[in-house]
């Protein structure tokens, strides 16, 4: 793909060992995230999104598959190589609750980074953990306190301050607002935008909440059981989709307005999602698709060109 | 109306700038858990009572001009008075000097008895946590198979080896008859530690498994361990006494609280003081310790503050 692609995966799937055999919770993604640019990954609970940012980050193995870094494979990096990858790929965690140390204070947790990268100066590390608070929004005074002093969205604010600690490329957000409440969460994404504009950076922004997806994003994927069904720059996913799952999965959205909403027509799908385990080479949504045919159950589908930047994995369109 | 409103207000003039920075004075976690410890009077009370009684072990024999072996044929089962503070035993030995030689023994015990397996617990424990897997399975039943052997059978074989009454080995047994619990809960302590986010984060920082040990998992395990040391020394100080009571414990002439308790024990009706005083200290040291725990417990834990 395109040179200013700074993370590429090539057909890349993550499997855990199970009683039963393997849990194909990635299975063949092909994604490219570009260069100050938002990728949202969308898709129900269990789909494997988070699995797939942990995989990004290397916190899991591939079973196979590349994930490059400015075309390079992550996998051969040595020991210097993998520090040097920690510092420009960050995360920003889900529960705001779990991922701050209780013991530490704030500026200690959001210095942690630079400590471990070498800065030796525990004056320097205090000075750049208040500019890095400054930056999300918060101040001084915060930073000699302990985290169960704030609230979700300042600890999720926090998160955001230790991931940028080392001037990350690309930071992965692991639904970084589904724990908090609506009003918090706009000004979370917004705070996210800013950064974004202000330091260049690439965010791959998993979600399930698809309205806020489109907020931030500039592309979106919506993954189903482990793969990618269709990427899309943001507005053309929302208006003109293809992939009968994506169609199903925006009809869930709530309208804020009652007279629409009253005759929103949702898409309701048969069954059950299909178990992760022993999943064999057959479209992931056949089981499920109102469109299914013959076809599906015999070779998983391929993502196809059907627009401009437009790519749907369906044997049907 | 209008002449009210007029002197009822005054301008507020310009606010401070830094009025926005609500600045908290800079602590540092234990300066954080001494002031909320300082909070909890009994705690605090006992921590005191704790230091003037190891204050009593350390210096008090030297306040009398016996020592604790010594027979006085001339001063049988005296009651308290000016000259044997404590009275003396049958044998004519000053009792203030055997208790508080007595504490030092029985002290000590408790101490290191807590201590040391408390820092093998914490180790194998921690390993089996940290790396899991079949090690982890190893160690645990390993532990479940310990744990079923009765202490009194290590402790018989071990003074059969090692020979019986010395302090040393009753430190040993209770060493290697009392690491399992603790090794089982900071196993699960760091199990439960291990998966939270915050070490994830970490380890995307770029922290290795020796900073991730040391940064994360031991200090917050430590509150626990910490707890359970000062919960622990009152059973081993029973334990002591309990051991030295039904004679395999420390041997005559050396005191410990429990010898005494048993030798008086035995005449209880006629010299009730020789009894009771031992069994005092006995009983305040193991509430110190229980409320210092209490203490701590809540002070080590940040979100009780």
């Amino acid at each position: 793909m395109a040179k200013d692609c700074i993370i590429e995966l090539k057909d890349l799937k993550t499997f855990f060992k199970v009683k039963q055999g393997a849990l194909k919770a990635v299975n063949g993604v092909s994604l490219a995230i570009r260069k100050g640019e938002t990728l949202g990954l969308v898709g129900e609970s269990g789909c494997g999104k988070s699995t797939l940012g942990k995989t990004i980050m290397g916190l899991h193995k591939p079973e196979s598959g590349t994930v490059e870094f400015m075309g390079k494979d992550i996998s051969t990096f040595n020991r210097a190589q993998k520090k040097q990858y920690r510092s420009k790929v960050q995360m920003i965690f889900q529960d705001p609750y779990a991922s701050l140390d209780p013991l530490m204070v704030i500026s200690d947790i959001v210095s942690e980074g630079l400590q471990i990268h070498g800065m030796k100066s525990k004056k320097q590390r205090y000075e750049r953990s208040i500019e890095l608070l400054g930056m999300v929004g918060l101040n001084q005074g915060h930073a000699n306190r302990f985290p169960h002093e704030f609230s979700g969205g300042q600890r999720q604010r926090i998160g955001i301050a230790r991931a940028l600690s080392l001037n990350p490329e690309l930071v992965i957000c692991d639904e970084p607002i589904s724990a908090l409440d609506v009003s918090i969460q706009a000004q979370v994404v917004n705070l996210l935008k800013d950064l974004q504009r202000e330091m260049g950076l690439s965010y791959l922004f998993i979600s399930h909440d698809l309205s806020m997806v489109r907020q931030i994003s500039d592309y979106i994927a919506v993954m189903y059981l482990g793969s990618i069904v269709e990427t899309a720059p943001g507005d053309c996913l929302y208006e003109s989709h293809a992939h009968p799952y994506t169609s199903a999965l925006l009809s869930a959205i709530p309208i804020a307005d009652p007279e629409v909403e009253a005759v929103r027509q949702r898409i309701l799908l048969a069954g059950e999602v299909a178990s992760p385990v022993g999943l064999g080479d057959e479209c992931s949504f056949c089981k499920r698709c109102p469109r299914a045919a013959d076809v599906c159950r015999k070779s998983k589908p391929k993502l196809r060109e059907v627009g401009a930047e437009h790519f749907v994995a369906c044997h049907r369109i | 109306m209008d002449d009210a409103r007029e002197n009822d207000f005054e301008p507020l003039g310009e606010s401070r700038p830094d009025a926005e920075l609500i600045l908290k004075r800079q602590t540092t976690y234990l300066g954080d858990v001494w002031r909320s410890f300082c909070k909890n009077k009994a705690a605090l009370a006992s921590l005191f009572a704790m230091a003037a009684l190891v204050a009593f072990v350390v210096f008090g024999p030297m306040m009398r001009p016996f020592d604790y072996f010594s027979n006085d044929y001339s001063a049988i089962n005296m009651p308290p008075d000016r000259i044997h503070w404590f009275g003396t035993d049958t044998l004519g030995r000053d009792l203030w000097e055997r208790v508080w030689v007595g504490g030092r023994v029985s002290l000590l015990i408790a101490i290191l008895g807590t201590i040391i397996p408390e820092f093998i617990g914490v180790a194998i424990g921690g390993l089996s946590g940290y790396i899991g897997g079949k090690l982890d399975m190893l160690i645990m039943r390993t532990v479940d198979i310990l744990m079923g052997i009765p202490s009194l059978i290590y402790l018989i074989l071990l003074m059969l080896v090692m020979g019986s009454g010395n302090i040393l080995t009753m430190i040993i047994s209770v060493s290697i008859t009392s690491w399992m619990g603790s090794a089982r809960s900071t196993r699960g302590l760091v199990l439960q530690i291990k998966n939270r986010d915050f070490v994830t984060a970490s380890e995307t920082l770029g922290a290795s498994p020796f900073w991730v040990i040391f940064r994360h998992l031991i200090p917050n395990t430590m509150g626990m361990r910490v707890v359970s040391i000062t919960i622990g020394i009152p059973g081993v100080i029973f334990y002591e006494a309990f051991l030295s009571y039904i004679g395999l414990g420390v041997t005559p002439p050396n005191p410990s609280w429990g010898q005494l308790i048993k030798a008086a024990a035995e005449q209880f009706r006629y010299y009730p003081y020789q009894f009771v005083v031992p069994c005092i200290f006995i009983g305040l040291s193991m509430l110190c310790f229980n409320l210092i725990g209490d203490g701590l417990r809540d002070a080590l834990d940040p979100k009780l503050r």
